[in-house]
């Protein structure tokens, strides 16, 4: 893959001979390339780790006991009301504060003083506020009758969470998450500032090499819009799928004589 | 939380990135207000302006905003006019913030503005008014009251967004943050304190909001549009 890259780079190179700003779009490409990736990356593992931690946080947060949505609201109240920028320093220089995190061999050589695992710490921990915030409003929007429908054939709590209320709620905030991912992607841009070289950090490296400030400024805008016009797109096909209710033909709801 | 002597810092840093999320919201107010007459003009290529603008911001993340504007800005003035002016944090990072800002606004008062019935500017027209004031006497009072939620909602993104404006060297309560951090080394304690600090402004921004969204309901009790 990245072979390829190499070579296609090479080829563009030579074509665009040296018409600026062509060229050393193609000189740089693998790094714009790999910068791409990593943010892809970033977006599809946080993502995935935030909606994971969004489920308990959300049955935490519409809990009755004080002592399950205390916490919750508490949670959702920080990472919604704070900078994501402050969130990704106390995690990345934070907590180095603490002698016994330092101590903590694999723990922190591998993860906590890594870049890459504390952008993605930040932005799970992050998105796992907004989307359940997003689960709370979906889950009390299940209609009424459906719950009951599903008490009245004797599934257990828990199961009319796992097969009924869950289901409806994501198909419920679908849209709204699409929304979550773009925000989600403009905030991954963050990431460079932690010395990550996503699509914002491999944008300015090179920008440091070639004082071309505003030529690699608008090829990363592009991208970004391409990323985001990608999952618009995705969400698209996701909501066809899982609101399939919603799109069913017509004449079937069509009264009869 | 023993700040070590930097609490008069945070405090400053805190001063002005409350000036910059105000003079941003001036300013986005205005961008948003412009973006959504151009949005409901009758004039196609002013409607594909707002639209492309709307779409251009919406995907375009905001630090590389405030790079583009701090570092471009420089370049594209003396392009333009051959002077060399030097565009400083505080203008950079408010002309990126209510670019942003005006983007999502455009929406909020578009949407606003179609809310508003028909007949209300009939009945302006009908008793003799001009257009402008049709707009600011009829209109636009209406307008603030249905925008409103959806512009505190906006208030609250640009008020932790004006932390990005750091990375340009900014002294706002992030940078300070930043600052006192790498002269203790208690990086954790600063940033706590700094996180502190927002969660404080956007406690006293969401009851401001309320208190101005009771405000603007006050005649219509119980009938929310």
């Amino acid at each position: 893959m990245s072979g390829a890259i190499v070579a296609l780079s090479g080829w563009l190179e030579t074509l665009a001979g040296d018409a600026e700003p062509w060229a050393s779009y193609a000189r740089y490409l693998p790094r714009i390339v790999d910068g791409l990736w990593l943010t892809l990356e970033l977006i599809v593992v946080s993502g995935l780790i935030g909606l994971a931690l969004a489920v308990p946080i959300a049955l935490a947060r519409v809990a009755r006991a004080p002592a399950l949505w205390m916490p919750a609201y508490g949670y959702i109240f920080f990472f919604r009301g704070t900078p994501l920028l402050v969130q990704i320093f106390l995690v990345y220089y934070g907590l180095s504060q603490f002698e016994t995190l330092r101590a903590a061999g694999w723990l922190w050589d591998e993860v906590l003083s890594k870049p890459y695992w504390c952008a993605i710490i930040a932005f799970s921990l992050n998105t796992a506020a907004y989307t359940a915030e997003l689960l709370r409003g979906a889950m009390l929007a299940v209609p009424r009758g459906e719950i009951e429908a599903a008490q009245s054939l004797g599934l257990t709590r828990a199961d009319q969470l796992r097969r009924v209320i869950l289901p409806r709620a994501f198909g419920i905030i679908l849209p709204a998450y699409g929304n979550e991912v773009i925000l989600m992607l403009k905030g991954s841009a963050l990431a460079s500032t932690i010395t990550l070289l996503d699509l914002m950090g491999a944008t300015r490296s090179v920008i440091a090499r070639t004082y071309m400030s505003m030529e690699f400024f608008l090829l990363a805008g592009v991208l970004y819009l391409l990323i985001a016009a990608l999952f618009i797109g995705l969400f698209r096909i996701l909501e066809r799928i899982l609101n399939a209710h919603r799109h069913a033909p017509r004449r079937a709801a069509a009264p009869r004589p | 939380m023993d700040l070590h002597g930097f609490g008069h810092l945070l405090l400053a840093g805190t001063w002005v990135t409350l000036q910059l999320a105000f003079a941003s919201l001036l300013c986005g107010l205005v961008l948003g207000l412009v973006g959504a007459a151009a949005a409901l003009s009758p004039f196609a290529p002013l409607r594909w302006l707002a639209l492309g603008y709307n779409t251009l911001m919406r995907g375009i993340p905001e630090l590389l905003l405030v790079l583009v504007i701090y570092f471009g800005a420089t370049h594209v003035i003396e392009w333009m006019t051959g002077d060399y002016i030097d565009v400083d944090p505080f203008t950079a990072g408010v002309a990126a913030l209510s670019i942003a800002f005006g983007a999502y606004a455009t929406e909020v008062f578009r949407s606003a503005m179609q809310e508003i019935p028909a007949g209300q500017r009939e009945a302006a027209l009908a008793i003799g008014l001009g257009r402008g004031d049709t707009f600011f006497r009829i209109l636009l009072p209406q307008v603030w009251r249905i925008a409103l939620p959806g512009l505190g909602n906006l208030f609250l993104v640009l008020l932790k967004d004006t932390a990005l404006v750091s990375v340009i060297g900014l002294d706002d309560l992030m940078r300070q943050a930043y600052v006192a951090a790498g002269f203790t080394k208690l990086p954790f304690t600063f940033y706590l304190a700094a996180a502190g600090i927002y969660l404080a402004l956007t406690i006293v921004s969401m009851q401001t909001i309320q208190r101005l969204e009771r405000w603007a309901n006050r005649g219509y009790r119980g009938a929310r549009a």
